[in-house]
């Protein structure tokens, strides 16, 4: 998990400021009652992932350990440890989803993504994600890219969606 | 009234005219997760860039006619209400600019209209409340929804919103409250039915100064969004019986707990909480009385078992969502160690009804057993999916699917449903005359648990389909005890390998013994029913079981072959 491989290119943010927007993050909470979870996904909002910096500064933040940290953000499947593409393209597979033809819009995502299983595209621009239920059953089958929901999809729709973003 | 009512609700009525009343149209777009699924936001910029200021034009939540949106009406000043369905982005400022300029509406593109007077030009389309999606409902929870911005807290306070909590700080005691809620019947709507009166009574008497009222809106089940759909379209409803939760249990906080990535809800939430502190129906002397209350949006991680009651507690307090041990009961030591009292959205959602209108009110609507209403969400295989919310026992399962979402697709058999979230298994036709009630259908091995019913017809696959919740239930398996941890993975495996037709003989057997296993040794309900949608799919298909294990094909080729099923995954 510390292999410091995800700040290895050019244009990722150095470790410095990392620590520094993480710790900007934290501090900004609004709510009342402030928790290693909230801080979590406060960092996850800022950064769209969450670097071993930021488990050191929540810790610190909460007075808390590393290892607790840890273990609420392996805990909850939201969170993730490496940044993602540029842009995130869900696919649900819930029981209404799967009844409404979710799996070959999903075998469809795969193949224009070149993937087959959740993840980056070789190219770490575009980011898959399975997703239990996106909430919108009644338009299913539902996609949503960057948490933007598009419901109603064919494979032919999510395949035109998804080749939109490579250009983007 | 009070006087810092009265003021509230002066204001609110003076605003409420000036939209419905005043001199330029209102046009609505509703925008709930289904609609924005549909491209309502799209189709609201167009319309603002389209129309200018020559229209005020605002979100509303959805009204539930999830098939119908984009959902978008027009009100011009004074007049009736004309909705007009379907209408994307490319045609919506066209379809609305024609109807503005000319005052008729445009009967091709229109579902139907509301108000005193048929507007010119709409031929046959008929009444909102003659359409068969909308004529079966009594709207309780739901009554506002599509008719208000959600983020507007005076449109909600001018179609009579918090004068349920006015009446109850201004003529009643926190016991009188708690005694009409006993007396409606109202029962908990998360799924276990349990009576809200009775549970708020095992808090109210407790004297500790810190004690909490908490809404669970993880609602993680897949195929229900009702809980979201209150807080998308009225999240006051929620807010209101909330406090009244609070004044009638004597406590001193509440919370809204929700999954991050529910956004609108979230955002809507926290928007109507911080009005209320600043109308002062939240914080310190409500409303002049001498009833303080403090109320938080709390967000929990993605994870399904964060809505069990315990687990709930576990991750507002920023901890892994795992159950805790009972004893002791939360209504003794909840959150933080303190007296709390858990309930679903729709749960509170009746609370100011109930105040406003009676307890005797809420119990002329469903039946003996269960007063109320039940907040549907109908998907999968039929015509007209949306959320409707039908007075308990009023319709039947079969009646449900037909007259109210339409009936099957493409004119296919209705083969299943399935109700009550991923922990129950598909219902055939002997249970598709079931009333909908908490009762009636917990007789078919179902629940109707928070409300979604899936609808799947002739070409499911009832291996198929089990395949698909047990994944479910695998992936959100906690993983503190380790029967539910281990069993539901070697349930998905097992009935991985019956639907690609390389079923065992002693697979079925194998799955009955691990569900007991897992019934016995797992702490909550996640464990406790994993066994049951393979129980129930057993029970109601076994020819699709049959099928797979003795004649190695799918019955209706749902299963594919040796292409990718539902994917699994094991938590990180």
């Amino acid at each position: 998990m510390s292999d410091g491989q995800t700040i290895a290119s050019d244009e990722s943010p150095s470790s410095d400021e990392l620590r520094e927007r993480s710790r900007k993050a934290l501090q900004a909470q609004q709510q009342p009652t402030v928790t290693v979870l909230s801080s979590l996904i406060a960092v996850q909002d800022e950064l769209h992932y969450i670097p071993d910096e930021a488990i050191e500064e929540t810790a610190t933040h909460m007075k808390s350990t590393i290892n607790d940290v840890w273990s609420v953000a392996s805990f909850y499947t939201n969170f993730r440890f490496t940044p993602p593409g540029d842009h995130t393209i869900d696919v649900c597979w819930g029981p209404s989803c799967h009844l409404g033809g979710a799996q070959n819009v999903m075998l469809r995502v795969h193949s224009e993504l070149g993937v087959d299983e959740e993840g980056e595209t070789a190219d770490g621009k575009l980011t898959l994600r399975y997703s239990t239920c996106l909430g919108a059953c009644a338009l299913a089958p539902v996609i949503a890219v960057d948490h933007h929901m598009k419901g109603r999809q064919t494979p032919d729709s999510a395949a035109a969606v998804v080749n939109g973003l490579k250009g983007a | 009234m009070s006087v810092a009512f009265n003021e509230l609700r002066q204001k609110a009525d003076t605003e409420w005219q000036g939209l419905t009343a005043g001199d330029k149209p209102w046009i609505r777009v509703g925008l709930g997760t289904s609609g924005e699924a549909a491209g309502a936001e799209e189709a609201y910029d167009a319309l603002k860039e389209a129309l200018g200021t020559e229209a005020n034009v605002s979100f509303v939540g959805s009204m539930g006619l999830c098939y119908a949106e984009p959902l978008i009406d027009v009100q011009i000043p004074g007049g009736s209400r004309v909705f007009y369905n379907n209408l994307g982005a490319d045609e919506a400022p066209g379809v609305i600019a024609a109807h503005l300029k000319s005052g008729r509406a445009d009967p091709d593109k229109a579902l139907a209209w509301d108000g005193t007077e048929r507007p010119e030009g709409l031929g046959a389309i008929p009444r909102l409340t003659e359409l068969p999606t909308v004529e079966v409902q009594t709207r309780l929870a739901t009554k506002l929804a599509g008719d208000i911005d959600p983020r507007e807290m005076g449109q909600y306070i001018a179609n009579g919103g918090y004068s349920a909590l006015d009446k109850a700080l201004g003529d009643m005691d926190p016991a009188s409250v708690l005694d009409e809620v006993k007396n409606s019947g109202l029962r908990g709507r998360g799924g276990a039915a349990f009576p809200t009166g009775v549970k708020w009574g095992f808090l109210a008497p407790n004297p500790a100064p810190v004690k909490y009222v908490l809404c669970n809106c993880e609602e993680g089940d897949p195929g229900a969004f009702n809980d979201k759909g209150i807080l998308e379209s009225c999240p006051h409803t929620l807010l209101e019986g909330l406090i009244l939760a609070g004044y009638a249990t004597n406590s001193s906080n509440g919370v809204i707990f929700i999954r991050q990535g529910h956004t609108l809800p979230i955002e809507n939430s926290r928007k109507a909480v911080q009005d209320a502190y600043a109308a002062g129906l939240l914080g310190q002397n409500i409303l002049g009385s001498d009833f303080s209350y403090d109320v938080e949006v709390a967000l929990t991680g993605d994870s399904y078992v964060a809505g069990e009651e315990t687990a709930l507690m576990e991750a507002i307090e920023g901890k892994r969502s795992q159950p805790r041990y009972r004893p002791p009961f939360p209504a003794a030591a909840g959150l933080w160690g303190k007296p709390s009292n858990i309930n679903n959205v729709k749960t509170l959602s009746y609370a100011p009804t109930i105040i406003r209108d009676g307890a005797d009110a809420f119990k002329s609507v469903g039946i003996e057993s269960t007063s109320g209403t039940a907040i549907l969400c109908i998907t999968g295989a039929v015509n007209r999916p949306g959320m409707y919310e039908v007075p308990m026992g009023s319709l039947t399962i079969r009646e449900a699917v037909e007259n109210v979402a339409g009936g099957i697709r493409d004119g296919k058999l209705m083969k299943m449903f399935q109700a009550g979230g991923p922990l129950f298994g598909p219902i055939g036709e002997e249970g598709f005359d079931s009333p909908i009630d908490f009762d009636s259908i917990a007789k078919t091995t179902g629940s109707l648990g928070s409300g979604g019913i899936i609808v799947g017809d002739e070409d499911v696959c009832a291996v198929n389909l089990v395949r698909n919740l047990m994944s479910f239930n695998q992936f959100e398996s906690c993983g503190k005890c380790f029967p539910c941890r281990l069993g539901m993975t070697h349930m998905v495996e097992t009935l991985e390998r019956i639907s690609q037709n390389e079923g065992r003989e002693d697979d079925l057997e194998l799955m009955e013994r691990m569900g007991a296993s897992m019934r016995m040794g797992s702490l909550c309900g996640h464990g406790q029913l994993g066994y049951n949608p393979v129980a129930s799919a057993l029970k109601y298909f076994e020819d699709d079981f049959n099928s797979h294990m003795h004649d190695k094909k799918c019955p209706t080729g749902a299963c594919g072959e040796g292409q990718m099923v539902t994917p699994t995954r094991t938590r990180p």
